[in-house]
C-alpha cells in the first residue's frame, strides 16, 4: 500500500485514538500529579429536625478563590505514586527493615492496598488465562466431533456464560454458592462440614472468583478455536490417520501447531481482560477478601469521598501494568515486522 | 340541583388542573435520589406536577451517591433536585453545588413546618421530609420460645442470640449489614458512638485507634459469632431476605427498610406478624444509643436557571405536601410531614429519637474516614489482623486520603 493511501485509511482511526485514548491518558497522568487545595474551614451552626450543632464546614468562597488561582490544585510531583495508597515506598522500607523473615515481609506487604490488589490481579490473570485456554480448547474439540444434528444446540449452551452479563452472572452464582444456596449446601453435604462457607474464607473466595473467571471466558476461547478447527487441512489429517496416528497424536502434531497463532491471540486478549478483573468482585461482594487494580480505582471514585487524584494514579499504574504484561508480545510482533520488511 | 353539581364538578376540575400544574408555569425538573418506597412516593408526587411546558423526570437509584457530585458539577447541572441525607449533603456543600432555599421559600412559601428546614450556617440548604435510623428488630415468637426478653444493651443482644441458638430455633440468630464497605463502617460508627467515642481530634486528625476503638471491634466480633458466616458479604438486602425466610431472630436494621417487612410480602409464614421494630440498644454501660439519626430531604442544584430552580422547588414542595399522607404512605417512613400518625413501622425510629441518639456527623471529612473504615475493617473480621493493627491501618488510609483532599496539611 502506498504511504499516501495508508495515511487516508488510517486517519479516522488515528483521530479516534487521539480523542478517546491519547487525550484521556494525558488528562489522567496530569491529574495524578496534583492534589486538592488545602481546605479552608469555617465554624458554623447546623440545625436539623434533631436540633442544632456546631460543626466545621468548607469555606466555599475562600476555596473558590484558591481554585481560580490554581485550577488544577496543588502540584505534588510523584507524591501520589509513592504514598501509602499506591507504591508506599516509606512503608515498604519500614516493613523490610522491621520483618524477620521473607514470609512475614510479604504478609505485611500484602496489607498495603496496592500490593494486596496487585497480588490478586496477578494470581487471577495467570491462573485464569491458561485454564480458560485449555478448557476452551477441550470444548472446541468435543463440539467439533459431535453429529451435525445436536451441534447447534450444544454450541448455543456453551456460549451462554459469555452471553450473560458478568455482573448478572456473578450475582446468580453469588446466591448459588451462599451457605444456604444450592451449590453451598451441596458442598457442605459433600464435605460433611455444616459450617463450610465459600464466602467466609479468603482462599475459597479466590478459588470461587477464579472458577467464575474461567467459566465466563472459556466460551470466547471455544469460539475462536472452533472456528480455527474448521480450517484444519483435511488432507494432512487423513494422511496422519493412514500413517496410523491416534486421536491424541493427531491433536498433538496436526491440530495444535495449526491453532498455535490463535492461542497467542486468545492469550493476548484474555491477559488484558483478566488483568482488569472487576465485575465478579462487585457481583460476589468479595471486596473483603479480594481487591483488584480496577476495583481499587472504583472504590476511590465510589460514594462520597471521590479521590480523583488517587484514582488517576491507580489508573496510570494499571496502564503501566498492562504495558509490562504485553511487553513480550509487543517485542515479538516488532521482530516479526522487522523480519518481513 | 343539577346546576350545583355542575358547578361543583367544574370547581373540582379546575382544582385538579391547578393541582396538576402545582403553580409551575414553565421549566424542567430532574430529580436524583435514593431508591426505597418512601423516596418513590416523593418522586411520584413531584412527577404529578408535569404538564404543559413543565417536564419532570426522576432518577431514583442506589447509585445516587456516586452520581450526585459529577452531575451537579456540570453547568448547567444534569439534575435540578438532589434528594439527600445528612451524610450525602456534605459533598454537595463541600463543592458548593446546591443553592440556599431562603429566597424561594420567601417567594413561594410551602406547606411545611419550620423544623423541616435544614439550616447550615444560618441558610436553609434542604427541606427534610423523613427521619430514619438503624435499630433493633426482633422476632417476638422466637424470643418467647427461648424465654428471653427484648434486649436493651448489646451485651443482652448476645445473651438473646445465645439463648435462641442454644434452643436450636435458628442457626444464626443475629443479623446486621456487615458487608465490607459502607455498611460495615456504619456499624462500626454506631458501636463507636455507643462506646462514647470521638472520631476526630485536633481538627481533622483521626481518633479511632484508641481503647474505645478496640472495645468497639471486640463487641462487633462477639456479635459475628451469632451471624451467618458469610457476614462480610451480606448487605441490608440480603439480611432482609434472610429475615423474610425466617432465618434470623434479632437484627439491627434501618427503620425505612424494616417497615415494609411488616407487610409480609414473599415472607415465610409466621414471620411478619411476629416482627417487632423496637428500639436502639446501648453498649458497654454507656447511655448513648449505639446508632445514629438520619434525615432525608431535598436540595436544589446551584448551576441551573432561576426558572428551573423555581419549578423544582414548587414540584418538590408539592411532593412533600401533607395531602400525600394515606394509610399506605404512612407505613413507608417516619415522615416529618404534618398529618402523619406514627404506625408500628415507625416505632423503632421514634424510640431512637427519644433515646437521644446523635445524628450522623455532617463533617466535611467524615465520609473519608467512613470509606477508610469500610476498606480496612474486613481484615480484622476475617481474622487476618489484630484490632490495633486494623485501626492503625484505618488511620493511615484516612490520613493519606485526607491529605489528598486538603483536609490535613502535610
Amino acid at each position: 500500500m502506498k504511504h499516501r493511501t495508508f495515511f487516508w485509511f488510517f486517519l479516522p482511526t488515528a483521530l479516534a485514538m487521539l480523542l478517546f485514548i491519547f487525550l484521556p491518558i494525558i488528562s489522567v497522568v496530569t491529574q495524578s500529579l496534583f492534589i486538592d487545595h488545602e481546605q479552608v474551614f469555617v465554624e458554623v451552626e447546623n440545625c436539623d429536625f434533631f436540633g442544632c450543632k456546631k460543626a466545621s464546614m468548607v469555606d466555599n468562597e475562600a476555596t473558590e478563590q484558591l481554585r481560580r488561582e490554581q485550577p488544577l490544585g496543588r502540584f505534588v510531583g510523584l507524591d501520589n505514586y509513592i504514598n501509602r495508597s499506591h507504591l508506599a515506598f516509606t512503608e515498604v522500607a519500614e516493613i523490610w527493615s522491621g520483618s524477620d523473615s521473607v514470609g512475614n515481609f510479604f504478609k505485611q506487604l500484602f496489607n498495603l492496598p496496592l500490593y494486596r490488589a496487585l497480588i490478586f490481579t496477578l494470581v487471577f490473570t495467570f491462573t485464569v488465562t491458561p485454564l480458560l485456554i485449555i478448557l476452551g480448547f477441550c470444548i472446541a474439540i468435543g463440539v467439533n466431533s459431535l453429529s451435525q444434528k445436536i451441534k447447534g444446540v450444544v454450541i448455543f449452551f456453551s456460549l451462554l456464560p459469555m452471553i450473560v452479563t458478568p455482573l448478572v452472572g456473578s450475582l446468580i452464582l453469588f446466591w448459588m454458592i451462599d451457605s444456604r444456596g444450592i451449590i453451598g449446601s451441596s458442598l457442605q453435604l459433600l464435605f460433611d462440614d455444616p459450617d463450610l462457607s465459600l464466602k467466609a474464607s479468603a482462599t475459597l473466595t479466590w478459588v470461587t472468583l477464579i472458577v467464575y473467571g474461567v467459566w465466563h471466558a472459556a466460551p470466547f476461547a471455544f469460539v475462536v478455536f472452533y472456528a480455527g478447527l474448521q480450517t484444519v487441512p483435511q488432507d494432512t489429517l487423513e494422511s496422519a490417520m493412514i500413517d496410523g496416528a491416534s486421536r491424541w497424536e493427531r491433536i498433538r502434531y496436526v491440530i495444535l501447531p495449526h491453532l498455535a497463532p490463535l492461542v497467542t491471540f486468545v492469550a493476548l486478549i484474555q491477559l488484558m481482560d483478566n488483568f482488569r478483573v472487576f465485575e465478579p468482585i462487585v457481583g460476589f461482594n468479595a471486596s473483603a477478601h479480594a481487591t483488584s487494580l480496577s476495583s481499587m480505582i472504583y472504590s476511590d471514585l465510589d460514594g462520597e469521598s471521590r479521590l480523583l487524584s488517587s484514582a488517576a494514579t491507580s489508573s496510570v499504574l494499571t496502564i503501566i501494568g498492562v504495558v509490562i504484561l504485553l511487553f513480550p508480545v509487543l517485542i515479538r510482533t516488532w521482530r516479526d515486522w522487522d523480519r518481513k520488511y | 340541583m343539577f346546576k350545583k353539581v355542575l358547578i361543583a364538578a367544574a370547581i373540582s376540575l379546575t382544582g385538579t388542573v391547578v393541582h396538576a400544574g402545582c403553580g409551575i408555569e414553565k421549566g424542567n425538573v430532574n430529580i436524583l435520589g435514593n431508591e426505597f418506597p418512601a423516596i418513590q412516593t416523593i418522586g411520584a408526587g413531584a412527577e404529578a406536577c408535569a404538564g404543559d411546558g413543565v417536564s419532570i423526570k426522576t432518577n431514583l437509584t442506589k447509585e445516587h451517591k456516586n452520581i450526585q457530585v459529577p452531575s451537579l458539577t456540570s453547568d448547567p447541572a444534569e439534575y435540578t433536585v438532589a434528594i439527600v441525607a445528612n451524610s450525602s449533603i456534605v459533598p454537595l456543600m463541600n463543592d458548593d453545588l446546591i443553592q440556599p432555599l431562603d429566597d424561594l421559600i420567601a417567594k413561594h412559601g410551602g406547606n411545611f413546618n419550620d423544623n423541616q428546614k435544614i439550616t447550615i450556617g444560618g441558610k436553609v440548604m434542604a427541606i427534610g421530609f423523613m427521619a430514619n435510623s438503624q435499630h433493633i428488630v426482633y422476632r417476638k415468637d422466637l424470643l418467647e420460645q427461648a424465654g428471653v426478653e427484648a434486649p436493651n444493651t448489646y451485651e443482652e443482644v448476645l445473651e438473646v442470640a445465645k439463648a435462641v441458638k442454644d434452643k436450636g430455633l435458628v442457626k444464626y440468630p443475629f443479623g446486621a449489614a456487615y458487608a465490607a464497605g459502607w455498611g460495615l463502617a456504619q456499624e462500626f460508627n454506631n458501636m463507636f458512638i455507643g462506646h462514647g467515642g470521638e472520631f476526630f481530634k485536633d481538627g481533622a486528625m483521626p481518633n479511632v485507634n484508641t481503647e474505645t476503638g478496640v472495645a468497639t471491634l471486640e463487641m462487633m466480633k462477639s456479635l459475628t459469632d451469632y451471624m451467618n458466616p458469610d457476614f462480610l458479604t451480606l448487605d441490608n438486602n440480603e439480611i432482609n431476605a434472610e429475615w423474610k425466610a425466617g432465618n434470623v431472630a434479632i437484627m439491627q436494621m434501618w427503620g425505612s427498610r424494616a417497615g415494609p417487612l411488616l407487610a409480609g410480602e414473599d415472607t415465610a409464614p409466621g414471620v411478619a406478624e411476629n416482627t417487632v421494630l423496637s428500639h436502639p440498644v446501648t453498649v458497654g454501660g454507656g447511655s448513648m444509643p449505639a446508632t445514629t439519626l438520619w434525615w432525608d430531604g431535598f436540595t436544589i442544584a446551584k448551576n441551573i436557571s432561576d426558572e428551573d430552580a423555581e419549578a423544582s422547588y414548587l414540584a418538590m414542595v408539592n411532593a412533600i405536601d401533607p395531602s400525600i399522607m394515606n394509610d399506605e404512605v404512612a407505613t413507608q417512613a417516619v415522615w416529618m410531614i404534618d398529618g402523619y400518625e406514627p404506625t408500628p413501622a415507625s416505632a423503632g425510629v421514634f424510640a431512637t429519637i427519644e433515646a437521644g441518639a446523635t445524628p450522623y456527623p455532617m463533617i466535611p471529612y467524615a465520609s473519608l474516614l467512613h470509606t477508610a473504615l469500610g476498606a480496612e475493617l474486613p481484615d480484622f473480621f476475617s481474622g487476618k489482623e489484630s484490632a490495633e493493627q486494623t485501626l492503625a491501618d484505618v488511620e493511615a488510609a484516612y490520613v493519606t486520603a485526607a491529605k489528598e483532599k486538603g483536609f490535613i496539611s502535610e
